[in-house]
């Protein structure tokens, strides 16, 4: 059962193939048998996931399930569950037990989907292989020497492995499309205001939007479907109709127009890389569309730009964690400024830290004007360059990430680590969507295609993903588990 | 625009993060190659460019001034490290 997408999982609960708690017991029993290898889980909700499995199986037998019922997930662990320890993959909230559902979480519940446990993660989702957890890196099931990309590693390993059928996970600079290139799986970031993120622990609350990750496109579609619309807890979410995902997914390609932009397949990028996404573009033309050549003249200043305005989010949304209403506290403080610095540089790590120092830095007095407003002016420019480019072209297309997934411990310099996600995070400050579709591997690591489209083109970019995906085996590959 | 041991101890005081001497020279080095690659913006020509806050433009939504979310008070400070009769405790501000 741990190598069906969640459209098959769906119609075989349908037709009684199977039951949700059966299904549940699955792979429960998997994460069990193999999480040791890849610590993709941080809390298992074994015993909470049975009765949810019976409650659904019970609205099934009833004749009151949806699509959904019965189905299982994983979500990464940033976005609150009621009464389930919520860490954000740090110290700081090791203890957190959050009062509430997130939104997503919430949605998703009422849609009758069983949580399986959250996922482990890099902290604060500030990383790119999913190193900086407190709980441990979490290893790649395709080679557990390297690591599975960040910072959603957690969740695109457990479905990389068949430990759930599908996770969450959140992308604020290409942690949803990174981690599902690596670990060779789909991954989609929705449109900036797509999905709510009430109840999603904020990193860069201008850049971080939840998705789906699972085995396909349909399957991503299935579940956007579930999680996106507008959300009166969050006033940056956006009020605006949501299709049925799964209504255009078939409609054929042909005249489609590709964009290839040129600066996404320049220096650093990996041959085996270039190869398996030429080959992708290739199975596209084939199916009828055309490809032209595009300029992002921006790109090389979208690391930058990111790394002022994500760090700077950063420090103000992290400054919450004071030690004094939820969260670690350190023993015996002298006085209130001892209670929030220690508590505070105890229970943070260390990539944690430095984007606080470099956010509060940029933001300070005489710096601001060089750092931050540049920065945002910067972002301007860089989301016009999309404009312009989606003038002329439906979609973009390259690499998700210039290499495939790398060595443990490989990535020591921080700039060196950033730059990993050269060809993702110009997204996430264009607010545009992505998705990283399976397109073959070099040297036994997964590669991924990452397709980009206009605001608001989900249904467009899960139609040409799916597409490829009829077409092609790659998404259908999962690791050897002996 | 280099960072100074100062600036360093600068921000962690202003972030309350609690660190020491020796931690601020390891950040020295770490923040100025970040800043280093942040730099490479001075470069970029935005005369006259607005810069962007929100990637859809979007401003923010006004409500009815309204309490719409119950009094949760005990579930919220259930997870909270020390409270006594509804407040939050911390160390005497005022002696």
């Amino acid at each position: 059962m741990h190598d069906l997408t969640l459209a098959k999982i769906a119609q075989g609960l349908a037709k009684g193939e199977f039951s949700s708690r059966e299904l549940t017991q699955h792979f429960l029993e998997r994460i069990e048998k193999y999480d040791s290898r890849f610590n993709s889980f941080i809390t298992v909700t074994g015993e909470r996931a049975l009765t949810r499995a019976d409650a659904a199986d019970t609205q099934r037998a009833a004749g009151q399930a949806g699509i959904l019922s019965g189905v299982p997930l994983a979500y990464k662990d940033i976005f609150c569950t009621e009464d389930i320890r919520t860490s954000c993959g740090s110290k700081m909230l090791d203890n957190f037990k959050a009062p509430y559902n997130a939104t997503v979480v919430e949605k998703l519940e009422l849609a009758g989907t069983v949580n399986l446990g959250k996922t482990n993660m890099d902290e604060f989702a500030m990383g790119s292989s999913n190193e900086t957890s407190f709980y441990g890196p979490v290893r790649n099931p395709w080679n557990t020497d390297l690591v599975p990309g960040g910072s959603s590693g957690g969740s695109a390993a457990a479905v990389a492995a068949g430990l759930a059928p599908a996770a969450l996970g959140t992308d604020t600079g290409g942690s949803i499309r990174q981690p599902a290139a690596f670990c060779g799986i789909t991954g989609l970031k929705p449109t900036y205001g797509r999905v709510s993120r009430y109840g999603m622990i904020a990193y860069a609350s201008s850049l971080d939007q939840g998705g789906p990750m699972a085995r396909s496109a349909e399957d991503c579609a299935l579940l956007l479907n579930a999680m996106a619309g507008h959300d009166p807890r969050d006033s940056t979410s956006v009020s605006r109709a949501v299709p049925d995902y799964t209504q255009s997914l078939d409609a054929p390609l042909k005249g489609l127009k590709i964009g290839l932009p040129r600066e996404y397949f320049g220096d650093g990028l990996d041959e085996g890389v270039e190869r398996a996404v030429r080959e992708a573009i290739a199975v596209y033309e084939s199916l009828g569309a055309s490809v032209i050549d595009v300029s992002l003249p921006h790109t090389q200043h979208a690391v930058p730009a990111y790394y002022v305005i994500a760090p700077a989010e950063a420090s103000s949304n992290l400054s919450r964690y004071d030690g004094v209403r939820f969260g670690h506290r350190c023993d015996d403080p002298q006085d209130l400024m001892d209670l929030y610095k220690r508590s505070r540089a105890e229970a943070f790590g260390e990539e944690v830290k430095r984007r606080i120092l470099i956010g509060t830095h940029t933001l300070s007095e005489g710096f601001f004007d060089a750092y931050y407003k540049k920065a945002q002016q910067v972002r301007r420019l860089i989301r016009q360059d999309f404009l312009d480019a989606f003038e002329k072209v439906d979609v973009l297309m390259g690499p998700a990430a210039p290499t495939t997934a790398f060595a443990l411990g490989n990535k020591a310099d921080p700039v060196q680590m950033y730059l990993q996600d050269i060809y993702t995070i110009a997204i996430n400050l264009a607010g545009i969507p992505g998705i990283s579709v399976p397109a073959g591997f070099h040297e036994g690591s997964p590669v991924g295609l990452q397709i980009l489209g206009p605001h608001f083109g989900e249904a467009h970019l899960l139609n040409v993903a799916h597409q490829y995906q009829q077409a092609t085996d790659w998404h259908t590959r999962q690791p050897d588990l002996p | 625009m280099a960072i100074e041991h100062a600036d360093v101890l600068r921000a962690a005081h202003l972030a309350r993060l609690g660190i020491d001497d020796a931690d601020a020279t390891r950040y020295v080095g770490d923040l100025s190659r970040i800043l280093e690659m942040v730099d490479a913006l001075q470069g970029v020509d935005t005369e006259g460019v607005a810069p962007l806050a929100h990637p859809l433009d979007a401003t923010q939504p006004l409500r009815a001034d309204e309490a719409i979310e119950p009094d949760r008070r005990e579930a919220f400070q259930a997870c909270a490290p020390s409270v006594s009769q509804g407040y939050y405790l911390v160390p005497r501000v005022v002696e």
